[in-house]
Parts: structure tokens; C-alpha cells; sequence
């Protein structure tokens, strides 16, 4: 038993990784061998065994705790006492609350669309030149990257000196606008545009997931489509607008909803930049500063749950697509 | 179907990545003397030793472990681990040191877990009370009491208590109220070290007169935004409105928001958002809300600032190579009293040392950290940046002058000594809206008043 | 919506030579307005890049210069130590090495694992009619909104009782149980894509569930799983919160994250220890983005195209 637990070697250790991952494709072979030599099996013992064992690690793992989460939102800091919906009318109350949703609609609506756009502008421009594994691979370099050294490199981007002899600008923005003569700005202290430049950021590190996906689709565009429509004439921007965006619609649903939900749920760029401070904060970053800096259990259950809320359009939204296609087969 | 046919091609490496591995790989140290930073002179643990017999007293502790769980991280935490050296040696325990910089919010998740170290080093006494209150901390035993009461003055020991309860001896302790300065341009200019309040607002005036800002300072320390300023605001209440005033604001037996704290902040108003003043070599009254704390005394190195009110701890943060000394580039005096002379107050923080279980080996532990021989051997073994409140430890044993000048501090009976008052109040005030309110009280000139207003109606009820 | 092109051959498996070739002709002439373009491309790539070309600078800029001057400065006056490398590198009490080590022991099984199970949920979504599975379906893709934060009491909780706490294992899990949402939302998302005439013929040969899973969707499915594969594996690499959690008190387990983000010292500002920091957690990343890229670049959507 030790030898599972216990590894403390480098050989020891990789032969444990191997054998975890034999012992993970043992048991799912033998589920699935199972399933397929039974004559006659019934439907929901073959659903069992393509869905089963991630059901079990799904409820486990996220539905309980979501669960309990709900659960734990009407009870006070320490989980001890009902109070109803206190929790949520101190959330909704909050001074400045209306800022913090009104920065979290700001991060949700702003950063799935630049990013989905960009990537797919780009990816359309770099498809098929010479240079385009390279030019891929610089605008994949920010998702290499730590949230850590994502948090360095933007501060010596935005950061901020006087305009001062002897006083050296250390952030690069500030130096461009000293070079062209405009005094340097303060661009994490003055709201609203703060969270403007923190969503650049956000951007910029999930840009490189948009630009990937679409450009694995907009290369799976059939070829007979695009030459029938050269053979009509389209071309250009045109190409671009009737046939590339129309056929990898799919993709691009799948870009949307994923980088919102990222979106929504990400505190760190907030949390390494500003704090919260200066009028930046949102949701997310609420809920981890009540939940585990305050230890107010039960106020940031209550926030969790907004999360939870606010991502319903996103679902909706997914479910009309699902929908929609299930229609087309 | 060729579909499957597809082979992998063999991965190209950028060259750039692989001279940057190599280049990584085969660095000279090419540092400097090293009196700034981290390095400096240290004794070797292992030719160290002590009294093996206080630890006896716990039976045979040969093969046990003791898990240590702090938020003292590299480099500071090697001098830790070193430190520990003549206990396992003595005892045969094997310590074992986590340090991390999220330790706070991942104690509460291990012991609500059921996963709770056997020690933390908690930096605040509101935290120890919030986890007094969980039922997970074990009482310190006798030996440890014992200790504590000899060596460290009884407002120590009140911190270490809940309730009446004694459950958590000090260990490493800061001294904050200094300002730091450059003792050679100083004497360039002429100026002397002040050693009232009014001398230091004089001084301020004669430097402001000649177009310079006399003081820097800046607030930010990410999620933490804003504690630079409450140190401020505690060190000023306790010179203008006196140490049994303080501990009420803290406590809240008064109003946040009374008139005497008001009166505080504004004086520290007259300092810190006095555009005559601030913020040399950064800007405007402003940027002190974005300039990181690490960052703002640095302007006193290239004499675009004069004085900066930081902890002991600063000395860290100037770069490797600054001579840090009553002579050198850099030094400092502490921040005078207001008023009658006397004595400046000392604010300080530090970690106490708590324990999630009554086992022997935690409990000999426990006894050896609270001991003068631990703090010496300490001592001896860190650069510059540690000091303790033990008054068992002999300041000749510290390396760095700073460090020297607190531990004397500390040790002066003279010297009314107060915990930092936000790691005393509830964490929604001293870790939360406190920090918040200041920041916005520097980055939107928010009246004091309104501040203060602010942070008593969001006092927890209960 | 346009009409559904079956297309009964994906893109690949034309003859990759002639494919190629034929490939090249048609841009040279889709690209007309190609220099403008690649103009703009540029332009973008260099713009996202400075900022990173930054770090990589101010890694091997002293300490001093770093706080003082932008690192743009190194043009004029160029100022290099290998002291900040050194530092990170040897100056600490953990050893690198072993450190990377963790790392890449934590982020295999926490790749191979949640792939695994996603491919087998995503195919029973996508081509098992059973009663409930839409509803099913929005459920687990609902599930990506948890918030980590709030599950980890729960389930270190559980480690914690299970006797796990502390070992490779409850970091494997966990990430594999995070990553599920995500990865049966996008691999579910590939696979019904696949052009339900190729599903439908192997049925027609009496293939069950397990064998077309495996004969069929699997081959065509690869460049998907080659690109999800590198998400999942960035996600997991630079994760911080999970392995800080499950990984706790355990040394021999910590990944590179979790000291890279103490290299930020104490009191969080040595920036000259970060950089270089972040950049060597960087490295290997980077080569598995570089080394698999030709592979999913050749089209993620293997099979077709609806629209």
C-alpha cells in the first residue's frame, strides 16, 4: 500500500505515473470488453459503461459540492445557523454591487467576443501563408503561461511613474505615451477603464484557444465548397463572410460558450492586478475574497450560486443550438 | 480507410528554448557582496547545540514527524528548517517545513478537511481567534507557558490568548514603526535625523522648500492592496491618542469613526496626501494607491525621496549590494512620538506558534521554538530580517543593524509595544474593508470622516 | 442554413501528396490581397508577442534595473546576469529537477485520464439513443460553472478519509473530475459532427457500440484529441489551486507551480525571481504546443463540416 501512496524517487515515481495510468485503461477496458460481450445487453448497460464511471466521479466530485453549496448559501459564515436569504440580501445590497455585476457583464460579454473574433481574423489571415505555424505559435505563447507570469508581464506593461527627471518609466504603455509627449496614466487606478485593460489581458492569454479551434475548422472547410464558390466569383472578404464564418458556425459556438464560462469563473487576472480594488472587482473574485479570505462560508456560497445564475443564458443558448442541429441530422 | 495511417513526426524543438535551457543551466553567480537582499553572514546549523534535556521530559520521541505548516516562503524559509536542526537532533523528530504564500486560505480548507497540520505559524491573532473557535487548536502546554511568561513582555502573551485560554507562543516578531532614509545623503544635505514629530514635519517643510518630495510611500500589494496604509493609520493613533485609546479602537469598545481616530488619519493625511509631500520619484498623491509597498522606498536610493515609513522587514527589499547601516546607503530611525517626548511606541506584528494537537512530540516542539536557545540559534543562522520579541535573545547574534535596533526596541521596557491592530480586528475589517477604504481614501481623496464612517457600518454585528 | 455536405472522405484522407499540392495552387490564389493581410498578421503576432519578449528580457536584467528602468533599455544598454537563473534554479532549498518531475508525473495521467473518459461520454451523448440523454447532456455541460473553490472541503474531505491526502492520486482525480465538463462539451461537440453515414454503415456490418467507438470514431477523431490533449495539459501544468490543495504538506509531490509562485517571496515582490521563474515552467509546455501543432493543425474537425 505504502508503494502507491509514498513516492519519493524519480524512477519510483514515473512507474507509478505508468501505473496509474495502465491500472485507469485496465478498468475501463474490462468495463467496456464487458459490455461488449454480453449477447443482447440491455441499452442502459451499455450507456452505463460508456457514461458510468464519469457520472460517478462527476457527482462526487462537483454535483455534491455544488450541492452543498446551495445548500450552505442559506446558512451563516460558519455553516451553523439557517438564515434564509440573508446571505443574498447582503450580496444584493452591497454598496458596490452594482459595479461588481455590472464589471462581471462587462468581462462576460466583452472577452467571448473579441476573442472569438480576433481568433477567427487571424486564423483566417495567417491559414495557409508560410509564416503561419510561427505566427500561430506567438499568439499561442500567453496560454503557456502562468497566471503568475502572466501577472509580471502585464505589470511591466501598465505600470506606472511620474513624468519626472530622473525618474524612469518601467511600464511600457507609459513609455510609448512619454515618447509621443502625452503624460503617462494611471491604467489599473481610474474606473471605469481599468477593467477595460484587465479584460485585455484576459484576452490576451485566450485568444490562442480561439485561434486554435478556429483554425483547425476553417481547414476542415471542404475544399469543393470553397473552390464552388471561387467558381462564382465570391472572393476576398466576401469568401470570408458568406462561406468561411457560415461553415464553421459550430466552431465558433463551441469558442463562445467556452471562453465565457472561463471567463466567468476567473478571478486571477482581477486578483494579481488589482485586488479588486479601484472599482475592478467581479463576481468571481468576490466570492474567493468572502469565502477564503474572510471566511464568510456562507456569503460566498450565496455569491457562487450567482455564478451559477448568470451562466444560465450561456445554456440556454447552447441547449437552442443543440437543438437546432439535432433538427439538421 | 488510410485515415489511421497518419504518423507522429518527429517534435521540432525550437533552438531558442534549448539555449535558454542551457544558459539556465550553466549560470555563474556573479552577486556582489551582499548586505541588501537575502544573503549576509550566517553560522552553520549543524555546529550548533543545546540543552537536550528540557525535550526529555516528553519520552522517547526517536521517528516521529512534526509537520510544520507557515507562510514564510524562499529565502526566508531555509533559516527556518536550519533552525530546527539541534531539536532533531536532540529528539531524533523529523520536522517537516511547508511554506506558502496562499497559506491562509489553504489552513482553513485543511482543517476543515480533517487535514490540519500539526503546526502553523499564524500572523494573526483575529485568525487564531477564528480558529480557536472552530475547536481545532490545542491549548499550549505547561512548558511552553512557562517560557512565554518568562521571556516575552505579558501584551505578547494576551495575543497568544483566546478567551483566557493560552493556546499560541510568539515566535518571529517585525518592529513597523520606522522610517527609513539614507544616512549619507542625510549628511550630504545636512539634515539630521529627527526625533520629534514636529522635527519631522520641519524637516518635510525645509526638504519640500527646495522642490523635492520629501517622503514616498505606496499601498499595493495585490490582493492586499491597502495594509501599508493602515500601519500608518494604527502607528499614529497610538502617538496622537495613546496606547489604552488604541486598544479600545481595536477591540471596539469605541466608535471606528471617533472623533480621536479621525483627527489620527488626518494627521497621517498631512503626510501622506500633502502633494508638497508625496510621492518622490512616483508621482502624484495617487500613485501611492498602485505603487507596489516593495517599490516605494527604492526612490530613496537614486534621492528622488527622502524618508519611508516601512517595517524592519523592508530592509529585504533593497536591492543586492545597498549597505544597509547607520553609516550606510540606507537606514532607519523610528517613527518619533507625537507630543510629550518619550519613548516612540512600538507597532509590531508576528507569527504565533499553534498547534492542531496535544501529541509529544508536537508539544516538545512547541517548547524548543518558545525557548531563548531557539531564538539564538535563529538568530544565527538568518540573514538579515529576522529578530524576535524574546527578551531571551541577545541582539549581538542578529546580523543586520536594522535587525539589531528592533530587537532593542522590543526588549526596552520603556517602550509601549501594540500588536498591529488590523491582524486584531475581525477579517472583514483589518484584512478587508479597512484596506479598501484606505486605498480609496489615497486614490479618490475620500474624505477621513467618510472612511472612517464607512468601516464602523460594515463592523460585524455579532 | 446551407445545406449539409456529407462529405463521405474527410479532407486527410485524400492523398496527402496531390492534397497538398492542390492545397498550395487554390491559396495562391484565394491569397490576392495576401501582402495587406500578412501585413495585419504581423503586426497582431508582434504585438501579442512584446509583452512576453518583455519577461524574457527583464529575466536576465539585475535586480535593481528591473525596479529602475523599462526593460525596453536593454536595446541601448544592455545589462545581462545569469544571477536571477542561478537563483532560481540553485538558490532554494527544493531541487528543480525533482520538482519537474512532479509536474510532468501530476499532468500525464491528468491529460490521459479525463480524455479518456470524456471520448467514451462524449460518443454515448453524441450516437447512444437513450431515453434523457439531452437533458443529461446539459447537465454535465452545465457542471463547467462550479467554481473549483467550492469543491475542494468536500473532496479533500473525502482524500483526507480515503487515506489518499497528500499523494499523486487526489491530484490525478481532481483534475480529471474538472476537467470532464469542458472536455465531453467540446469532444462531444467533434463527434457528432462525424457524418452519421459512416456511424450508420458500420452498423450496417454489425458493429456494436464499443467496436465503431473504437474502429470508427477514434482514427477520425484524433487531431480533437491531439488538440484538447494540449489544452488540457497547459491547464493542468500551470495549475496552482489543485496542486497546492491535494498536494499539501508533501513535498515529494509539489509541482513546479506551487514554487514558482513562492519565488515571489514572502512578501510578493521579487519580480527578478519570478521571470525567470515562470519562463523554465514555460519550456516544456511550449515544445508540446510546437510538437504537436502539425498534427491538429490538419483540421480538428476531421470529419466534415456542418452548416
Amino acid at each position: 500500500m505504502e508503494w502507491f501512496l509514498r513516492a519519493d524517487t524519480v524512477e519510483h515515481k514515473l512507474a507509478l505515473m505508468v501505473f496509474a495510468i495502465l491500472l485507469f485503461a485496465g478498468v475501463m477496458g474490462a468495463i467496456l470488453f464487458g459490455v461488449d460481450r454480453l449477447r443482447r445487453v440491455p441499452l442502459w448497460v451499455i450507456v452505463g459503461g460508456f457514461l458510468g464511471p464519469t457520472f460517478l466521479l462527476l457527482l462526487v466530485g462537483l454535483v455534491y459540492p455544488a450541492l452543498s453549496t446551495i445548500r450552505g448559501s442559506f446558512y451563516d459564515r460558519n455553516g451553523s445557523e439557517f438564515v434564509g436569504l440573508d446571505n443574498y440580501v447582503t450580496v444584493f445590497t452591497e454598496d458596490n454591487f452594482q459595479t461588481v455585476l455590472l464589471n462581471t457583464v462587462l468581462w462576460v460579454v466583452l472577452v467571448p467576443l473579441v476573442t472569438t473574433v480576433f481568433g477567427l481574423v487571424y486564423a483566417y489571415l495567417v491559414d495557409r501563408t508560410r509564416f503561419e505555424s510561427l505566427a500561430k505559435a506567438l499568439v499561442f505563447l500567453p496560454m503557456a503561461i502562468s497566471m503568475v507570469g502572466a501577472g509580471v508581464i502585464w505589470k511591466f506593461v501598465y505600470e506606472f511613474r511620474p513624468d519626472q527627471p530622473g525618474v524612469n518609466q518601467i511600464g511600457l504603455l507609459n513609455q510609448l505615451l512619454v515618447l509621443v509627449g502625452i503624460d503617462p496614466q494611471q491604467f489599473l487606478l481610474d474606473a471605469p477603464s481599468n477593467t477595460l485593460y484587465l479584460i485585455v489581458v484576459m484576452i490576451w492569454i485566450q485568444a490562442g484557444f480561439a485561434m486554435t479551434v478556429l483554425s483547425a475548422a476553417i481547414k476542415a472547410i471542404p475544399d469543393d465548397i470553397v473552390e464552388a464558390a471561387r467558381l462564382d466569383g465570391v472572393g476576398g472578404v466576401q469568401m470570408f463572410r458568406y462561406v468561411t464564418v457560415p461553415s464553421i458556425r459550430p466552431a465558433l459556438v463551441v469558442v463562445i460558450t467556452t471562453v465565457a464560462i472561463v471567463t466567468l469563473k476567473v478571478f486571477d487576472v482581477v486578483r494579481t492586478m488589482t485586488g479588486g480594488n479601484f472599482g475592478t472587482s467581479v463576481v468571481a473574485n468576490e466570492f474567493y475574497t468572502q469565502a477564503f479570505r474572510q471566511f464568510n462560508f456562507g456569503l460566498g456560497a450565496a455569491l457562487a450560486v450567482l455564478l451559477f445564475v448568470l451562466v444560465i443564458p450561456i445554456i440556454a443558448y447552447n441547449v437552442r443550438q443543440l437543438r437546432l442541429s439535432e433538427d439538421v441530422r | 480507410m488510410n485515415v489511421r495511417a497518419r504518423g507522429f513526426r518527429s517534435a521540432t524543438l525550437g533552438g531558442g528554448l534549448v539555449a535558454a535551457m542551457v544558459l539556465a543551466g550553466c549560470g555563474a553567480n556573479d552577486s556582489g557582496g551582499s548586505t541588501g537582499g537575502s544573503g549576509g553572514d550566517t553560522a552553520d546549523a549543524a555546529d550548533l547545540s543545546i540543552d537536550c534535556a528540557p525535550y526529555e521530559e516528553f519520552g522517547d520521541l526517536e521517528g516521529e514527524t512534526v509537520s510544520v505548516y507557515t507562510s514564510i516562503v524562499d529565502p526566508e524559509d531555509q533559516p527556518q528548517i536550519d533552525s530546527y536542526v539541534p531539536f532533531e537532533e536532540c529528539t531524533g523528530v523529523d520536522v517537516q517545513y511547508e511554506g506558502s504564500r496562499e497559506f491562509e486560505a489553504q489552513l482553513v480548507v485543511r482543517i476543515q478537511s480533517g487535514n490540519a497540520p500539526d503546526i502553523a505559524f499564524i500572523p494573526q491573532p483575529g485568525l487564531l481567534q477564528t480558529l480557536v473557535g472552530t475547536g481545532a487548536v490545542s491549548p499550549a502546554p505547561e512548558q511552553v507557558e512557562a517560557n512565554v511568561d518568562e521571556y516575552w513582555d505579558e501584551s505578547w502573551k494576551g495575543y497568544g490568548s483566546v478567551d483566557g485560554t493560552f493556546y499560541a507562543a510568539p515566535l518571529g516578531a517585525n518592529a513597523k514603526s520606522f522610517v527609513w532614509y539614507s544616512p549619507s545623503a542625510f549628511e550630504d544635505a545636512g539634515y539630521e535625523v529627527p526625533e520629534t514629530w514636529d522635527d519631522m514635519i520641519a524637516l518635510s517643510d525645509e526638504i519640500a522648500a527646495t522642490g523635492a518630495k520629501p517622503w514616498c510611500a505606496g499601498i499595493g500589494s495585490g490582493e492586499a492592496t491597502g495594509w501599508p496604509a493602515t500601519d500608518w493609520l494604527e502607528d499614529v493613533v497610538l502617538r496622537t491618542a495613546g496606547p489604552d485609546v488604541y486598544d479600545q479602537w481595536v477591540n471596539h469598545e469605541i466608535p471606528f469613526n471617533d472623533p480621536q481616530i479621525v483627527e489620527a488619519l488626518n494627521t497621517v493625511g498631512d503626510i501622506l496626501r500633502n502633494p508638497e509631500y508625496v510621492n518622490g520619484g512616483l508621482g502624484e498623491v495617487q500613485s501611492i494607491a498602485s505603487t507596489e509597498f516593495g517599490d516605494a522606498g527604492l526612490p530613496i536610493l537614486d534621492g528622488s525621496c527622502w524618508m519611508h515609513r516601512q517595517a524592519s522587514f523592508y530592509q529585504a527589499n533593497w536591492p543586492e549590494g545597498t549597505e544597509v547601516g547607520p553609516d550606510g546607503d540606507v537606514f532607519a530611525f523610528p517613527l518619533p512620538p507625537i507630543g510629550d517626548a518619550g519613548a516612540p511606541p512600538v507597532l509590531g506584528g508576528g507569527e504565533f506558534t499553534t498547534a492542531f494537537n496535544d501529541d509529544p512530540a508536537t508539544q516538545a516542539f512547541q517548547t524548543y521554538l518558545s525557548s531563548p536557545e531557539w531564538a539564538n540559534i535563529k538568530a544565527q543562522v538568518s540573514g538579515p530580517g529576522w529578530v524576535s520579541a524574546n527578551t531571551g535573545l541577545d541582539p549581538e547574534n542578529l546580523v543586520s543593524p536594522i535587525d539589531q535596533l528592533a530587537a532593542e526596541l522590543f526588549q526596552d521596557p520603556e517602550a509601549v509595544f501594540r500588536f498591529d491592530g488590523s491582524d486584531l480586528m475581525p477579517g472583514e475589517i483589518g484584512t478587508g474593508e479597512l484596506w479598501t477604504q484606505l486605498t480609496e481614501w489615497i486614490a479618490n481623496d475620500k474624505p477621513s470622516q467618510a472612511v472612517l464612517t464607512d468601516v464602523e457600518n460594515a463592523w460585524p454585528t455579532s | 442554413m446551407t445545406t449539409t455536405t456529407p462529405v463521405m472522405a474527410p479532407v486527410p484522407m485524400q492523398d496527402r501528396a496531390t492534397g497538398r499540392a492542390g492545397r498550395r495552387a487554390a491559396s495562391a490564389k484565394t491569397k490576392l490581397s495576401s501582402p495587406a493581410a500578412s501585413i495585419i498578421a504581423i503586426v497582431i503576432a508582434v504585438l501579442w508577442t512584446v509583452p512576453t519578449l518583455g519577461l524574457l528580457i527583464t529575466s536576465f536584467r539585475p535586480e535593481l534595473d528591473i525596479r529602475q528602468s523599462g526593460w525596453w533599455t536593454f536595446f541601448t544598454d544592455p545589462q545581462v546576469t545569469l544571477f536571477n537563473y542561478n537563483e532560481v534554479l540553485y538558490g532554494g532549498s527544493t531541487n528543480f529537477a525533482s520538482l519537474f518531475v512532479n509536474s510532468l508525473v501530476i499532468t500525464l495521467p491528468a491529460v490521459v485520464i479525463p480524455i479518456s473518459l470524456a471520448l467514451l461520454a462524449a460518443y454515448a451523448f453524441a450516437w447512444i439513443d437513450f431515453p434523457g440523454r439531452n437533458i443529461l447532456f446539459v447537465a454535465v455541460f452545465s457542471l463547467q460553472v462550479v467554481p473549483i473553490q467550492v469543491t475542494l472541503i468536500p473532496l479533500l474531505t473525502l482524500y483526507v478519509d480515503a487515506g489518499l491526502a497528500g499523494s499523486f492520486w487526489t491530484i490525478w482525480l481532481s483534475h480529471s473530475i474538472f476537467a470532464l465538463p469542458l472536455a465531453i462539451f467540446l469532444l462531444h461537440n467533434f463527434m457528432k459532427d462525424i457524418p452519421a453515414s459512416l456511424v450508420e454503415a458500420a452498423r450496417m456490418d454489425g458493429a456494436g457500440h464499443v467496436k465503431i467507438f473504437f474502429s470508427v470514431l477514434l482514427p477520425l477523431l484524433t487531431p480533437a484529441i491531439a488538440a484538447f490533449g494540449v489544452f488540457q495539459f497547459l491547464w493542468v501544468w500551470n495549475d496552482l489551486l489543485v496542486a497546492l490543495t491535494f498536494a499539501g504538506g508533501a513535498p515529494d509531490v509539489v509541482p513546479l507551480t506551487v514554487r514558482v509562485a513562492e519565488l515571489a517571496g514572502t512578501r510578493g515582490s521579487d519580480w527578478y525571481l519570478l521571470a525567470p521563474g515562470a519562463f523554465i515552467a514555460m519550456i516544456l509546455p511550449l515544445v508540446v504546443f510546437l510538437a504537436l501543432q502539425r498534427y491538429f493543425v490538419r483540421g480538428l474537425l476531421a470529419g466534415s463540416v456542418k452548416g
